[in-house]
């Protein structure tokens, strides 16, 4: 009994919002996407927890915070499969998918070394591209094409 | 139209078409001022003879004036000026700003900042579409039509911007395409993928002799040292094809040779002198197609 108490005291949540299946190895990108570093919430963050869907995922609790959809959506870019619930007075009051944004702006770079973006003080646009299972961000100025996965 | 003209992706295929056929009325007449009183600026952030040149001869022509500059290392933008602050000044004083850049999407961000239209003389190893609208015109003129024919496209497929952007407009036309490279040159998978979504037929050869005489456009390009990064590869491939006038004896008597100059070795000057080889007149129509995308983005034809 006293152990179930002290595991809902780190994890419990009154108001908030809970990422689930975030791949493991993508927690902290999460955390940069959603510009979450340094802000003043309490944030739980739990790294390799078992899935049985996944095998190892990642979690994220923020209290007091809820987002936009627009901002969520984002997350679609390294974590398609996560799942957000929103958490009012310790209950699951919304659970919601995301859905992937057709485009982005100013959270990625652009791989091409001689794109205006990397050399001039021009926030970074991109159309999200998805073909069999692989998204990929096509940049808005030099119309080069990078895989997310060299982008985050 | 009233627009800037970044990629030629920003065209549809009736507005390529109302370009191609302005620039045929500029061929009939090539001293037209429909701009008298105008000002347009060419700021060329990088060397160009033919592009410059052009641009500037097409606004002459059209009896509108030109200020700019040839080389950014007279300008404020070698005191650390950023590409806005130049953009957002010249677009205070001109109708239109024509631009070359070495940096990709830098024309792009230049027509978002700008308040009259931009068009793209270069950026990079991205887009040039004046170049792409002046192929179409050459083989417009050439072909009597833009449909339904088979253009063999032969030397740098891998760094060739011009191939990249003359593939995308011609796609709109119903062709067939055949990609003469050697393996180090190949063309990329994103386009033969565009190809393919679009149900365009194409081969792939590394034998300049296997297409020559089944294709109705030859389309020749120098091997570009300067998008070498390795110079052992530039060394490997500097000199892989060479077109003589003999190897042009039973090609199809329509067959044009196109080139976007300039020429190194690929093209032997004994070629110069066949019906088939098209690519000065072709470098001549720059002008014409210059002229009217200018005075079409300006909104005057």
């Amino acid at each position: 009994m006293e152990s179930i108490n002290k595991e809902l005291k780190v994890s419990a949540l009154e108001n908030g919002t809970v990422l689930d299946h975030i791949p493991a190895e993508n927690v902290y990108k999460a955390l940069d996407i959603l510009n979450l570093r340094g802000i003043s919430n309490q944030i739980t963050i739990g790294i390799n927890l078992n899935s049985k869907l996944y095998g190892k995922k990642g979690i994220i609790k923020i209290a007091d915070r809820f987002f936009e959809d627009d901002e969520l959506n984002k997350l679609a870019l390294i974590a398609p499969h996560a799942t957000v619930n929103i958490i009012r007075n310790f209950q699951v009051v919304e659970k919601k998918k995301l859905v992937l944004p057709a485009s982005i702006e100013g959270i990625a770079k652009c791989m091409n070394p001689k794109c205006i973006t990397n050399h001039q003080p021009v926030k970074t646009k991109f159309r999200v591209i998805s073909e069999n299972g692989e998204i990929s961000l096509l940049c808005h100025y030099c119309e080069k094409r990078s895989d997310i996965r060299s982008i985050f | 139209m009233n627009k800037s003209l970044i990629s030629i992706q920003d065209f549809t295929k009736e507005e390529i078409l109302h370009v191609l056929e302005t620039a045929k009325e500029f061929e009939k007449n090539r001293t037209q001022h429909i701009l008298d009183g105008k000002v347009i600026a060419c700021i060329f952030f990088e060397p160009s003879t033919r592009t410059r040149l052009s641009f500037e001869t097409a606004v002459n022509r059209l009896g509108a004036k030109v200020i700019g500059f040839s080389d950014a290392s007279n300008t404020s933008v070698s005191k650390g000026e950023t590409l806005k602050d130049t953009i957002k000044m010249v677009s205070n004083y001109v109708d239109m700003i024509i631009m070359r850049h070495p940096l990709e999407g830098s024309s792009r961000y230049a027509s978002e900042v700008s308040s009259v239209p931009v068009v793209n003389a270069g950026d990079g190893a991205n887009q040039h579409p004046s170049q792409t609208l002046l192929d179409m015109y050459s083989i417009m003129q050439t072909q009597g039509r833009l449909d339904g024919l088979n253009i063999n496209m032969v030397g740098d497929l891998k760094y060739g911007r011009t191939t990249h952007s003359l593939l995308q407009a011609m796609s709109l036309f119903n062709p067939e395409f055949v990609f003469t490279a050697p393996d180090e040159l190949k063309m990329p998978v994103e386009y033969k993928d565009f190809l393919d979504t679009k149900g365009i037929k194409y081969t792939e050869t590394d034998s300049l002799e296997e297409h020559l005489d089944d294709c109705d456009i030859l389309y020749m390009t120098r091997v570009q040292q300067e998008r070498f990064t390795d110079p052992m590869e530039y060394e490997k491939v500097k000199d892989v094809y060479r077109l003589k006038s003999s190897m042009l004896k039973t090609v199809k008597p329509n067959m044009k040779i196109l080139h976007p100059l300039p020429r190194v070795s690929e093209i032997d000057q004994d070629v110069d002198d066949s019906p088939h080889a098209y690519y000065f007149k072709q470098a001549e129509n720059g002008l014409y197609v210059r002229m009217a995308i200018i005075s079409c983005l300006l909104g005057y034809r």
